[in-house]
């Protein structure tokens, strides 16, 4: 049986983990944190949840409480944002490399600099190599499945797992959801019952000691298996959650991709956004596609290359700048698993959306119009551009930006 | 799946922080759900204060909406602060058909010269008499609410009118006593709108 509500994204993660019942939630109460301990700690005030709310003085000490709940034993959550999950990035490491099953909501905004509140995806994407598992959510009830997929793989594999949703976009917009029964969401995600944590008596534990260099890079090496072996472990959960819902979940979407013969990569609400455009190309009878992915952390190299390649031109799509000067986080990753494969598609990277910059259904008809002249006269031209910035000076095509230009 | 265009109605509000057009977004979206609807209700955040021009969006449609970014071409426009026409292009994108709405004293006829040229439909409602009536207070957002749904026909009425007690208990938990003021204020706008030309 399902529920059906409306509510903000934010909501949607604090009710599914009021139907979880965590045992610590270790949070930073105010800005630059999120509703998220908002909402829940008034689930804890109505005795709704039994869990130990800790308000901390700041992130770092928000992802030590967790590190500490989760060492001892207890299922741990948080929730944190842009700066602040600038300022776990420490202990982000130490959770990793701990094996601790910590899930965290993070609603994605840009890190300051210039000063800025809106959605893009640099904060979590400059925390890509801290050992978390990461998947991404395009709409409020993404976010509220993945957030009750992300407890059952997390303990699975004994890896943290980050929940992202973007940023006032979903957090914020309030829409329509299917929100499962309490019992459902409590039956899925099982009781927690650790091998090892620090105060059982059979078998004392350290946790976090130092790693001296004989051991550290094992490790290291252990933890990248982990990330590795956590791939079917999020099918298996995804399966057993279409099992229940309906609702199917993978490393990434694949829409109307069968017959694309142009297609654009993309994380996050965007994708919703994008698909809006190929309804209407196709329409047109224009044979264009989309891949939304999901999973980001484990990368998901294989599957995610096979899929681009059937079309013959891609853009991948990255709403963060990693100022490498050869394109976004997305686009070296993603490019650089076609390079073992014969039919490989031409790729080029669009950077967009930083900083809350809005990108509409014809920003996407503009890119695909890229594709198909990229499709049409086999010339890629420069592979790293940006779409949607208001200053002409750099090369790139001028798109009229509505929303500024008067 | 892709053969069919899912067409929103979408609306825009242009208010100042404070003043609840945020809340009477979110509002709108809560009832359009409890009709049937699939609803997105989302304000633009920025650096906000007291008083600063604020704007909100919904999107309403049959089949579930995909789109994520922000209104630019909307069929309706609500204006709670007609302080607003001065600084704010609030007439701009709007689609042939749609109608502007604004919280005022003054005919629909009697504010055209304000709105940069804009040809289409103007309404008018003295939301800020009707809360007073209504409310004792001035809460213009709840009175627009009411204008808009009787100028868009996003929902029925009436579908609306039977619809919102339920919203409002949701929304006003703990201050039940302020319900009753605010569905006469929105069911005094409906009767009351002056829809001009």
């Amino acid at each position: 049986m399902s529920r059906r509500d409306r509510m903000s994204g934010n909501e949607a993660v604090a009710e599914a983990m009021r139907q979880i019942n965590p045992d610590v939630m270790g949070a930073f109460p105010i800005t630059p944190s999120t509703e998220i301990p908002q909402y829940f700690s008034k689930f804890i005030a109505d005795g709704k949840v039994d869990t130990e709310f800790v308000a901390v003085e700041s992130e770092h000490s928000a992802m030590s409480v967790c590190i500490g709940a989760s060492a001892a034993g207890a299922r741990a959550v948080t929730a944190t944002s842009s700066a602040g999950l600038a300022y776990m990035w420490e202990l982000l490491y130490v959770a990793a490399s701990s094996r601790l099953p910590i899930t965290m909501a993070v609603v994605n905004r840009a890190l300051t600099g210039p000063i800025n509140i809106n959605n893009d995806h640099s904060d979590t994407m400059g925390a890509r190599d801290s050992g978390w598992i990461q998947i991404y959510a395009e709409s409020n009830q993404e976010v509220y499945d993945n957030y009750i997929q992300a407890m059952p793989i997390s303990e699975a594999i004994r890896l943290p797992v980050m929940i992202c949703q973007d940023g006032f976009i979903t957090s914020h917009g309030v829409s329509n959801i299917e929100l499962l029964e309490d019992e459902e969401v409590k039956s899925f995600v099982g009781e927690y019952k650790p091998e090892n944590y620090l105060l059982k008596h059979e078998n004392p534990l350290a946790v976090g000691p130092y790693g001296t260099s004989p051991y550290y890079m094992e490790v290291k090496r252990a933890q990248a298996q982990a990330m590795k072996d956590s791939m079917p472990i999020i099918m298996e959960v995804a399966e057993r959650f279409e099992a229940l819902t309906g609702r199917k979940y993978g490393f990434f979407e694949e829409y109307m991709m069968d017959d694309a013969e142009v297609a654009i990569v993309i994380i996050g609400s965007s994708a919703g956004t994008g698909k809006e455009a190929v309804d209407r190309l196709r329409a047109e009878g224009k044979k264009v596609g989309l891949i939304k992915l999901r999973v980001f952390r484990p990368f998901p190299r294989q599957p995610l290359a096979e899929a681009m390649c059937k079309v013959k031109a891609v853009a991948i799509m990255d709403k963060a700048e990693c100022f490498s000067n050869s394109g976004g986080p997305l686009f070296s990753e993603a490019r650089n698993s076609l390079y073992d494969l014969p039919n490989k598609p031409y790729a080029i990277n669009y950077i967009y959306g930083l900083g809350g910059r809005d990108i509409t259904v014809e920003d996407f008809y503009e890119i695909y119009n890229d594709l198909f002249i990229i499709y049409d006269t086999d010339k890629p031209g420069d592979v790293y551009r940006y779409v949607g910035v208001r200053d002409n000076r750099y090369g790139e095509r001028g798109f009229d930006h509505k929303k500024y230009d008067d | 799946m892709s053969d069919k265009i899912n067409e929103a109605v979408e609306i825009r509000w242009h208010g100042r922080g404070g003043q609840g057009a945020k809340t009477a977004c979110l509002m709108l979206a809560d009832i359009a759900f409890t009709a049937g609807k699939h609803v997105q209700g989302f304000p633009e955040y920025g650096p906000e204060r007291q008083g600063a021009p604020i704007t909100a969006y919904n999107r309403i449609t049959d089949e579930p909406c995909k789109v994520h970014s922000n209104i630019y071409t909307p069929d309706y426009v609500a204006v709670v602060d007609e302080t607003l026409l001065k600084s704010v292009d609030v007439a701009k994108g709007i689609k042939k058909g749609g109608a502007l709405i604004i919280n005022s004293k003054k005919s629909p006829e009697a504010l055209r010269p304000l709105l940069n040229g804009y040809r289409g439909r103007i309404c008018t409602v003295d939301a800020e008499a009707i809360s007073i009536e209504c409310l004792g207070k001035n809460f213009p957002n709840m009175p627009m609410l009411g204008a808009i749904v009787k100028v868009s026909n996003v929902i029925d009425p009436q579908a609306f009118i039977d619809n919102m007690q339920e919203s409002f208990a949701h929304k006003f938990a703990g201050k039940e006593s302020v319900i009753e003021g605010n569905m006469r204020a929105v069911v005094k706008a409906m009767e009351e709108v002056e829809v001009g030309e």
